[in-house]
């Protein structure tokens, strides 16, 4: 079916549960679980419909850079003389990977043939991922197109950045809170840097992108820490967010004592699985499935159970995502960011009435930290507790002192070369202890300047040492928050080292779940993915 | 000494200023008399003739081991410490000798002290019934002779005490009176000069068979067994070590065989009895007195109830009974066991040496201490004793759960033995069976547990071996004399000096005295509490882990990673081919494999020699281009990370790390980084290519122990405080030259010997979640052609 044929998109929709309600879809990593909900008492939070994409896409990107928010047209900017660095957001976006051709590419082509005309030669390109693993040349590829990788890499303009290169980081200055604001040096010296995001959640982009993206440890534990995200409710909603406000107050250091920045902000629609295909079943509304969605879905259920884990990662991980551009502006930082969040709330606002006792959640094979890898026990919290949790703006959906119930098989796995020092916070640090303040207090300090995984980082493709703690202080807003965490199908000894209750059934959990809140509780389940953010009033 | 100075009255009055001599006083009889002397004769003084020690001087051994034994507490409570070591200085003078050697090994002061003596009471003797026969026969054999023909030499005439054993009239039936051997009609007459000669004679035969080329190969074998590929020094110190063995072995059996050819149970009662007839003919003027106690055990009621000291004959054989792994013993039911109290004996030997040599003291008086006659215990009545006490005092297994004991039905030796063989026979079998596997890890400990029930029915099949005999005597030591003692001879009102067995009573002397002390001294479980099982792994990772520790050395190979020279030539190799060559290389390289794998069995060195010569012309630009690659593709992969944790905790803790391995540079630079240095394998290089040769001998084996102590050396640290990580006996001398070792994921046969000395074992695994291929393989040269 073409865009053109399908009807519009229907807004989000809340279902509350009753006799005629089929079972509900859960994730449940790489596979699914289809469970029935207490009638009477259950809602189920359906994302909206993905927006329509743009017909044109590079005909969009190519108005958005000439007709700049708040800025001058791109090509007036440069300068054949000049010192100019193009900064991409990291493979941790979006998620999962869109299918060929990349949003990143697109851009980077049109801006690259600005660049080009211009006469502009020292041009570098930096894949912007502040502690995050270093992309690997396939996923580099897969970003920027092998056109401009092979124009750019081979020569050395074309790299990953290092956040631990002593020659390779400078300070622009503190911030009126006295933290510090820490950058690339290749970026802070460049006459202009041009950055390209893709904006997935309502977090991403603005000041972010620069502010973090191009940062090392020092600049970043200023807002990545326990007070910060306990003070963030949530981080997805700006108003309320302190890691925002703390990423804005570093924004205008920039600002003012930073190179020129020109943002580029896209945003993308919720069409994860396709309109048709193999997983198109996936975001449609269960009572909505066809008869060939239903076989199509037994078939995939059947053929998983055959498989061993990692064959089910390997096809799971191989799927990339349909997604279709739904805007794109460029210019000032804060101007474009104010269109992208307006973009985005479009696309994942549900309005919610009331809050419940349980929130319950199936969890999918991917996080924004294990595109290509596993997903381990503690990115299993991060994204129930840090991500999953926060995605709400008013209030969350679940009440103070409720349940989280998550759904994954939180395997005892992790990636040895993408997640070393995750495998010592997990049996290291979590066996001592679960309390992020002091978790924050005793291990953070050695992990980050651990001279090992500060090697790992720079040469191989490991996550910087510290990454694992903000992944634990990213659900430290949810630990504080709930009364209990429970994980359906966990393997037990995995889901005690978290600190939560492995159960294994849905009916297990709830009633477990009865012990904190109480008979015949009241229950939400978020339907995500795709992404949908709860408009709690 | 004459009649009237002996005189008449108690003990204590009748040794009144006397001086003995003592020999055999660190053992457990000698300990009681020297206690029994120093507390209930306070008028006397001792001179002990003590054999210097490895270490330590004879006044020193002294002290240890005999008055600072708790026999003494009884006495040292008494005193006070001051006064008790005061009294100690004043009475008692210790000098350096040795009965295995003739003359007694003393200096001419010693000899001039031993002349002073009024009373020389001999005890030293091998006590182990399953000694070496030259031993034996130098200490038991020509020690009371040596001692008479010194007395002699020095022309004095004291009276001398030799303490024997009711055991030299032989394996008989019926009464066995006390007279010299040579009166009893069952005498065999064999000169005593001939079995000296023949003994001494049997070391050198035995010894000269040992070095016989079929010998030497069958013990390099048995050390190849228990060692594997562990390099050419050591194998040679085990094969050395297992050829003594295998020489004493020998001699035991020989004396065994000759003991029982003349009818005695073991070389222990043939040797004794060959002594007391040796020193009836070469006694001369010296008076002498002979004291045969049965077997001596626990004592009734001096210096305390129970006392015992060292771990005796019958204690293995209770507390093998107790863990339920003697399942039967032989013996027969109504038989006599002829136990005897040590007090007792040693009541005895003070009221023989109190009342001097009988008659004009050219006759050898003999005195039997046994309970047999006077006081028996049957059989029966003991097994029932025991196993009715430990079924209400069991013991207690690892779990904590109370131990059953067997029921006992008193077959015959023959019957046990042959049950004990099969067991021992099937175990072995596992054993080898076992060693044979490429085990590694956990389950390497399935061999680790066969070979200790393999060692615990060894131990079973020894006790029925020696001590069977006993079970079985049926012969009656007469105590006629022991009785006559009694009752000439009195003590007085603080030391009776009871010799008489009647005054034993049986069931609380077994319940309530022996059987306790003796499972207080084996330091079994007697309680349900359960063991922490971690503790003791937790204790030792903390003392791996000691800020005082200085160097912390690893090897890579399954320590570090679950790699292997192969395997990161496979990844390194494959990197560049294109699909069907993969294939081909693939195929190629596991048909190696059974090749390559027999002579890295056989020698490591010479396989690293020969499989690095493929590296041969490769570019080193190109490999140092391939290491971050490898390192993430493939060792951090196979990285087990608890190990690299381990690495980095030393670090912190301030300790020098270094990682010895025999594989190449190009695959360990990687991992530099992780450690202060890397002793490697390296290859010679030649026009910006690898020639394939190694610039030196690759660290492996014993070379690698070397390169730790040049390391060490070279760096001032101290190897007693160093920690050594391996995972295969290959690297025994590595693990051996560090203080602290510790094995990875053991392979069968360094599971077995880490378990016996006590090391530390870790188990590290890779990170779940990963793939196993059969050769690991490198990435696909471009990644745009392998998308298309």
């Amino acid at each position: 079916m073409s865009k053109k044929k399908r009807p519009n998109p229907r807004p989000g929709f809340i279902l509350e549960v009753d006799r005629q309600t089929p079972p509900i879809l859960f994730h449940h990593g790489e596979g699914f679980r289809m469970e029935k909900l207490p009638v009477g008492r259950s809602r189920v939070i359906y994302p909206s419909e993905p927006l329509r994409g743009m017909d044109d896409p590079d005909a969009a990107i190519r108005r958005a850079l000439l007709e700049p928010i708040n800025d001058d047209p791109l090509p007036s900017l440069l300068r054949p003389d000049m010192k100019l660095t193009i900064a991409f957001d990291d493979i941790s976006l979006p998620l999962p990977p869109m299918a060929r051709p990349d949003v990143r590419q697109r851009i980077l082509e049109t801006v690259l043939d600005m660049v080009a005309e211009a006469g502009v030669d020292d041009v570098h390109i930096i894949a912007a991922l502040a502690l995050h693993r270093r992309m690997t040349e396939p996923e580099l590829r897969h970003a920027v197109g092998d056109r401009v990788y092979e124009a750019f890499a081979p020569h050395g303009m074309l790299y990953n950045h290092d956040a631990e290169d002593p020659e390779g980081m400078v300070i622009l200055g503190k911030t009126r809170h006295d933290e510090d604001v820490q950058m690339s040096k290749r970026a802070a010296e460049s006459d202009l840097v041009i950055y390209v995001n893709i904006n997935l959640v309502s977090m991403d982009g603005g000041w972010k992108s620069t502010a973090t993206g191009l940062a090392g440890y020092q600049g970043v534990r200023v807002h990545h820490n326990v007070k910060t995200m306990r003070n963030s409710t949530s981080f997805m909603d700006q108003e309320k967010s302190e890691l925002h406000t703390a990423n804005w107050r570093q924004g205008e250091v920039i600002k003012n004592h930073g190179p020129r920045i020109f943002q580029i902000e896209t945003t993308v629609n919720t069409n994860v699985f396709g309109h048709e295909g193999p997983l198109s079943m996936l975001q449609k509304r269960e009572w909505e499935w066809s008869v060939r969605d239903r076989a199509a879905f037994t078939a995939m259920n059947a053929g998983l159970g055959r498989m061993t884990g990692p064959q089910k990662r390997k096809i799971f991980h191989s799927w990339k995502a349909p997604y279709e551009l739904t805007s794109v502006q460029a210019g000032e930082v804060e101007a474009v960011h104010e269109k992208t969040t307006e973009m985005v709330y479009k696309q994942h606002l549900v309005p919610v009435v009331g809050q419940t006792d349980i929130v319950t959640m199936g969890l999918p094979y991917l996080s924004p930290y294990n595109v290509n890898s596993i997903m381990n026990p503690i990115l299993v919290t991060v994204q129930g507790l840090g991500y999953f949790f926060n995605l709400y703006r008013g209030k969350p959906v679940v009440r103070e002192g409720g349940v989280c119930i998550m759904s994954h098989p939180t395997p005892w796995e992790f990636h040895p070369v993408h997640h070393p020092s995750y495998i010592d916070f997990f049996e290291q640090v979590l066996a001592d202890t679960t309390d992020p303040i002091e978790i924050e207090r005793k291990y953070e300090k050695q992990f980050a300047e651990d001279e090992w995984y500060r090697h790992l980082y720079r040469t191989s493709h490991a996550y910087h040492g510290v990454h694992p703690f903000y992944m634990w202080y990213w659900a430290a807003h949810a630990m504080q928050y709930l009364g209990q965490v429970i994980i359906v199908g966990g393997e037990p000894s995995a889901v005690r080292r978290l600190g939560f209750r492995p159960a294994s059934t849905l009916q297990d959990a709830l009633e477990m779940a009865e012990d904190t809140v109480g008979p015949r509780p009241t229950i939400t389940h978020l339907h995500n993915p795709p992404i949908l953010m709860a408009d709690v009033s | 000494m004459s009649e009237q100075e002996t005189g008449q009255g108690t003990v204590a009055q009748r040794l009144a200023g006397k001086r003995i001599a003592i020999t055999g006083s660190t053992g457990f009889l000698g300990t009681a008399l020297v206690e029994r002397l120093i507390r209930s004769v306070p008028d006397c003084d001792l001179v002990l003739l003590v054999r210097p020690g490895k270490r330590s001087t004879p006044t020193e051994r002294a002290r240890r081991e005999i008055f600072r034994n708790d026999a003494f507490g009884r006495h040292l409570e008494n005193l006070g410490k001051e006064e008790f070591w005061a009294s100690i200085e004043r009475r008692v003078q210790v000098i350096a000798g040795d009965v295995g050697t003739d003359g007694l090994g003393l200096d001419e002061d010693g000899r001039a002290i031993l002349a002073s003596c009024d009373i020389v009471v001999h005890s030293a003797a091998t006590v182990s019934f399953d000694a070496p026969i030259d031993g034996a026969v130098e200490v038991n054999l020509l020690g009371p002779t040596r001692i008479a023909e010194t007395l002699q030499g020095l022309g004095v005439a004291p009276h001398l005490v030799a303490v024997s054993t009711c055991y030299v009239a032989g394996n008989r039936r019926g009464n066995a009176p006390e007279q010299l051997l040579t009166d009893s009609p069952f005498h065999i007459d064999v000169g005593w000069r001939d079995e000296v000669t023949a003994a001494r004679r049997v070391r050198d035969d035995f010894d000269a068979e040992s070095r016989t080329v079929h010998r030497l190969e069958e013990f390099r074998s048995r050390a190849r067994h228990e060692l594997g590929a562990a390099g050419t020094p050591l194998l040679a110190a085990k094969t050395e070590q297992i050829r003594h063995r295998w020489v004493s072995e020998q001699l035991v059996e020989a004396g065994r065989a000759r003991a029982a050819s003349l009818g005695w149970p073991d070389s222990y009662a043939y040797t004794k009895a060959l002594g007391e007839r040796a020193l009836v003919e070469s006694k001369g003027s010296i008076p002498v007195s002979i004291v045969r106690p049965s077997i001596i055990e626990s004592a009734w009621a001096e210096p305390h109830p129970g006392w015992i000291k060292g771990f005796r004959m019958a204690e293995p054989i209770i507390i093998s009974y107790a863990r339920g792994l003697l399942k039967e013993f032989p013996g027969v039911p109504e038989g006599v066991v002829d136990v005897i109290p040590v007090d007792l004996v040693v009541a005895a030997i003070v009221k023989v040496a109190a009342r001097g040599p009988l008659g004009d003291g050219t006759n050898t008086d003999i005195t039997q201490v046994a309970s047999g006659t006077r006081n028996p215990l049957h059989y029966r009545r003991l097994v029932e004793l025991v196993s009715s006490w430990f079924a209400e005092h069991p013991l207690y297994d690892q779990k904590g759960q109370p131990i059953a004991v067997p029921e006992w039905s008193f077959p015959g030796r023959g019957a046990v033995e042959r049950q004990l063989d099969r067991a021992q026979k099937n175990l072995a079998l596992a054993d080898r069976t076992l060693k044979l596997l490429p085990l590694r890890g956990k389950q390497a400990m399935i061999n680790a547990g066969v070979e200790e029930k393999k060692e615990l029915v060894e131990r079973a099949s020894g006790y029925v071996k020696i001590y069977g005999a006993y079970a079985e005597c049926e012969a009656l030591y007469g105590v006629a004399c022991l009785l006559d003692l009694e009752s000439e001879i009195q003590g007085d009102a603080a030391d009776r000096f009871d010799c008489d067995p009647g005054v034993v009573d049986w069931d609380h002397y077994v319940q309530q005295i022996h059987l306790p002390t003796v499972v207080d001294h084996a330091r079994v479980k007697t309680t349900g509490e359960r063991s922490d099982p971690d503790a003791r792994i937790r204790r030792l990772r903390s003392r791996v882990l000691a800020p005082e520790r200085q160097l912390a050395a690893f090897d890579l190979e399954n320590t570090i990673i679950a790699s292997n020279v192969v395997f990161s030539y496979a990844w390194l190799a494959s990197r560049n081919l294109n699909p069907r060559d993969r294939v081909r290389f693939t195929l190629k390289t596991l048909g190696e494999a059974p090749a390559l794998l027999a002579l890295d069995q056989r020698d490591r060195t010479d396989f690293l020699r020969h499989f690095y010569r493929r590296y041969e012309g490769a570019s080193v630009e190109e490999m140092n281009r391939l290491g971050p690659e490898l390192l993430a593709d493939h060792i951090l992969t196979k990285a087990f990370p608890a190990a690299l944790r381990r690495v980095r905790e030393h670090r912190r803790l301030g300790h020098r790390t270094v990682l010895i391995t025999g594989a190449l540079n190009i695959v360990v630079d990687p991992l530099g980084p992780l450690f202060d240095d890397v002793i490697c394998a390296e290859m010679s290089v030649r026009d910006g290519r690898y020639t394939g040769e190694l610039l030196a001998v690759p660290p492996t084996g014993e070379v690698r122990a070397q390169a730790l102590r040049d390391y060490a050396d070279a760096h001032g640290f101290d190897l007693a405080e160093t920690v050594a990580y391996a995972d295969s006996s290959s690297d025994l001398p590595l693990l051996e030259a560090a203080g602290f070792p510790v094995a990875i994921n053991p392979e069968t046969r360094l599971a077995s010997i880490a378990i016996k000395r006590g090391w530390l074992i870790e188990y590290w695994s890779k990170a779940g979640g990963g793939t196993d291929k059969m050769l690991p393989l490198g990435a696909l040269p471009s990644p745009r052609k392998s998308r298309k």
